[in-house]
């Protein structure tokens, strides 16, 4: 099952989607190598969710071709489906934590459903789990609805986690965060991606995240992806949308620093 | 795929123990892996030492990085010590991580003897009866110092937001109150039919009809479907909105929750009740003329003028008067359930259910009240 090198983890052909007379993805491009953060950035409405939600599934594709760990979604039977399905956890923007479920219920579901453990190991490894996202044992028996903003964001990424997933999808990850906490999660995303060797697709609106944890970044704009790279060629980029977001006023005072950065 | 044996293998030299281990050290195996490993630690008591060759493993997680660490944790407690070899230098890394958790014993979810946790259910349900009763109480007074409110400025009464629900409670609710209504009747009237027939007194059936119908039948039904159908749906409405903070970002907008979504809502329910309670009670009494007329070979014009003999104003008094304060039952508990919902589904689920259940139960306890009363006063 080990992949080879370079040969992307998730490639996107030819998409589009829409819904009724709109298209949100007008045959959209893009490819995810193994083991890197790949930061998906546009404006709101744009598309962002929609592109990761086909990816995964959750919505239906007019055109187009996506494979995903070398399986084709549409040729791929009932079984591969749900095998491929073991193989990515997803971090949904609110959490979606299972809200009649304890914080450990919710880290276990997936175990329980997928695997045959004991209930030793079960419970071990909901809280080894737990434990690497930055929480204690003692928020292990909490309810969703008595957790923070930060702290349902890191049990939706052990519950994402909990199968040791080669892929994770993120869903504005440190949306609702504050700059600290947002921080801390970006630095546990990248910790992650270090020691599990993931693949991290992640859609993203915190400029922040972009420049501190993502390899690549793809910039989706008028449906397209119409630049895709490392931040110095998001600073280049001639596309005025491009340019808006990394040089306004709120991108360019981040530009700056990181051009101190690299100098 | 290398097979489940060469998992873990486990070979003495003199009083050294030497684990192998190869294919898959992954979730997938994790099953097999904990029960192959639990078992070489108990070979492993009667070892001076212990060595791990990591080398043969090709794919490894979180579960069997945490399965060795639990493994060479277990062999460190009991004084002894491992060595790993052979271990890629990622792999390292995963298992370092794995070194850090799980190091306080994790709190045991408590155990209640039965007979406590059942009493304590009977007790917790009895106090729960009395605090039924005080929220209901408090909801109503509320709704009270609302309308006093809003009675004093009527220009605060949500009109736009009465107007709506009463298309939903009412309007659109009639179709399927005129179909069961119509059916009850026509049960009715049918069994009356059939069984005052043994005495040849068919006659009376249509008595039956008419004032059972008018007095008690009619709003009864009327006031479940209402429960059933409007009730629901305001607590739903209501909980979910307070999941969604929607009634805490009301209030911090010095807006009064219960005059803004509850008052037009129990309103509207009182208002809806009685003439949904006429339209039931006439459709009822024409199901029972229909039977009478096919089942029972009385002709229209027998049924009305024994009808007319029958029942008195008295009797359609009788009914009309209790709907509204059905409806007011109804939406007080309805809307005092939905406030109480918390943050999951299966609170609004929890609440939903006991809305329903208590609405109806009150609306029976208070048909029964006036019972009482109606027959004391003669009517």
């Amino acid at each position: 099952m080990t992949l080879v090198k370079d040969k992307p983890v998730i490639s996107v052909r030819d998409l589009v989607v829409g819904f009724g007379d709109t298209i949100v993805l007008d045959h959209l491009n893009l490819d995810v190598r193994s083991g890197e953060i790949l930061g998906v950035v546009g404006g709101s409405g744009m598309g962002k969710s929609v592109l990761l939600r086909t990816i995964i599934g959750l919505l239906p594709k007019r055109h187009g071709t996506i494979e995903v760990l070398g399986v084709d979604q549409d040729k791929a039977n009932e079984e591969q489906r749900r095998a491929l399905e073991r193989r990515w956890g997803v971090l949904f923007q609110q959490g979606a934590l299972f809200s009649s479920l304890t914080v450990r219920q919710n880290v276990q579901f997936p175990m329980r459903e997928n695997l045959e453990l004991s209930p030793r190991l079960l419970d071990e490894i909901a809280l080894a789990k737990l434990e690497m996202v930055g929480l204690t044992p003692a928020d292990a028996d909490k309810f969703p609805a008595e957790l923070s903003g930060g702290m349902t964001k890191r049990v939706a990424l052990a519950r994402a986690l909990a199968l040791d997933p080669e892929i994770v999808f993120l869903d504005e990850p440190t949306s609702g965060l504050d700059p600290i906490s947002a921080g801390d999660f970006d630095a546990l995303i990248k910790t992650l991606q270090g020691t599990l060797g993931l693949t991290v697709f992640m859609v993203t609106h915190d400029l922040e995240s972009l420049y501190t944890v993502c390899d690549r970044i793809a910039a989706l704009a008028d449906g397209h992806i119409v630049a895709v790279g490392p931040m110095q060629t998001m600073l280049e980029c001639t596309h005025p949308w491009v340019q808006t977001y990394f040089q306004g006023k709120r991108g360019g005072m981040l530009t700056s620093r990181v051009g101190q950065l690299v100098n | 795929m290398a097979s489940d044996a060469s998992l873990l293998t486990a070979k003495f030299k003199g009083d050294r123990l030497e684990l192998a281990a190869g294919g898959s050290w992954t979730a997938a195996h994790a099953g097999e892996l904990e029960a192959l490993v639990d078992g070489v630690a108990q070979d492993a008591a009667r070892a001076r030492s212990v060595s791990i060759d990591m080398g043969g493993v090709r794919q490894f997680d979180t579960y069997g990085a945490w399965l060795l660490e639990r493994l060479t944790r277990q062999w460190r407690g009991s004084g002894g010590a491992a060595s790993i070899v052979g271990m890629p230098e990622h792999d390292r890394t995963l298992l370092k991580e794995m070194s850090g958790v799980n190091l306080e014993p994790a709190p045991a979810p408590v155990q209640d003897n039965a007979l406590v946790s059942a009493l304590a259910a009977m007790g917790s349900g009895i106090v729960g009866f009395g605090r039924d009763l005080s929220t209901f109480a408090n909801m109503l007074g509320a709704i009270g110092v609302a309308g006093a409110r809003v009675l004093m400025r009527p220009r605060d009464f949500r009109f736009t937001s009465a107007v709506n629900q009463l298309d939903r409670v009412c309007w659109q609710a009639v179709p399927i109150i005129l179909l069961i209504t119509l059916l009850i009747g026509a049960i009715i009237a049918q069994q009356g039919i059939f069984h005052f027939r043994k005495f040849g007194a068919e006659m009376y059936a249509i008595d039956l009809v008419g004032i059972l119908i008018l007095r008690e039948v009619g709003v009864l039904i009327v006031a479940i479907m209402v429960a059933g159908r409007s009730g629901s749906s305001y607590t739903a409405e209501l909980g979910s909105m307070m999941m969604r903070e929607e009634v805490d970002a009301l209030r911090t907008m010095g807006f009064d929750p219960v005059e803004v979504l509850i008052l037009p809502r129990v309103l509207v329910l009182i208002v809806a009740m009685p003439v949904l309670t006429f339209i039931g009670s006439m459709a009822a009494l024409y199901g029972g003329g229909l039977v009478a007329w096919f089942y029972g070979g009385m002709s229209p014009e027998i049924y009305i003028s024994r009808l007319a003999d029958a029942i008195s104003i008295t009797h359609f008094k009788v009914g009309m008067i209790k709907a509204p304060f059905m409806g007011l039952v109804i939406g007080v508990v309805s809307c005092a359930e939905g406030l109480l919902v918390k943050g999951s589904a299966e609170s609004l689920g929890l609440q939903t259910t006991a809305s329903v259940v208590k609405s109806i139960f009150l609306v029976i306890v208070l048909d029964g009240l006036f019972a009482m009363f109606f027959a004391s006063i003669g009517m």
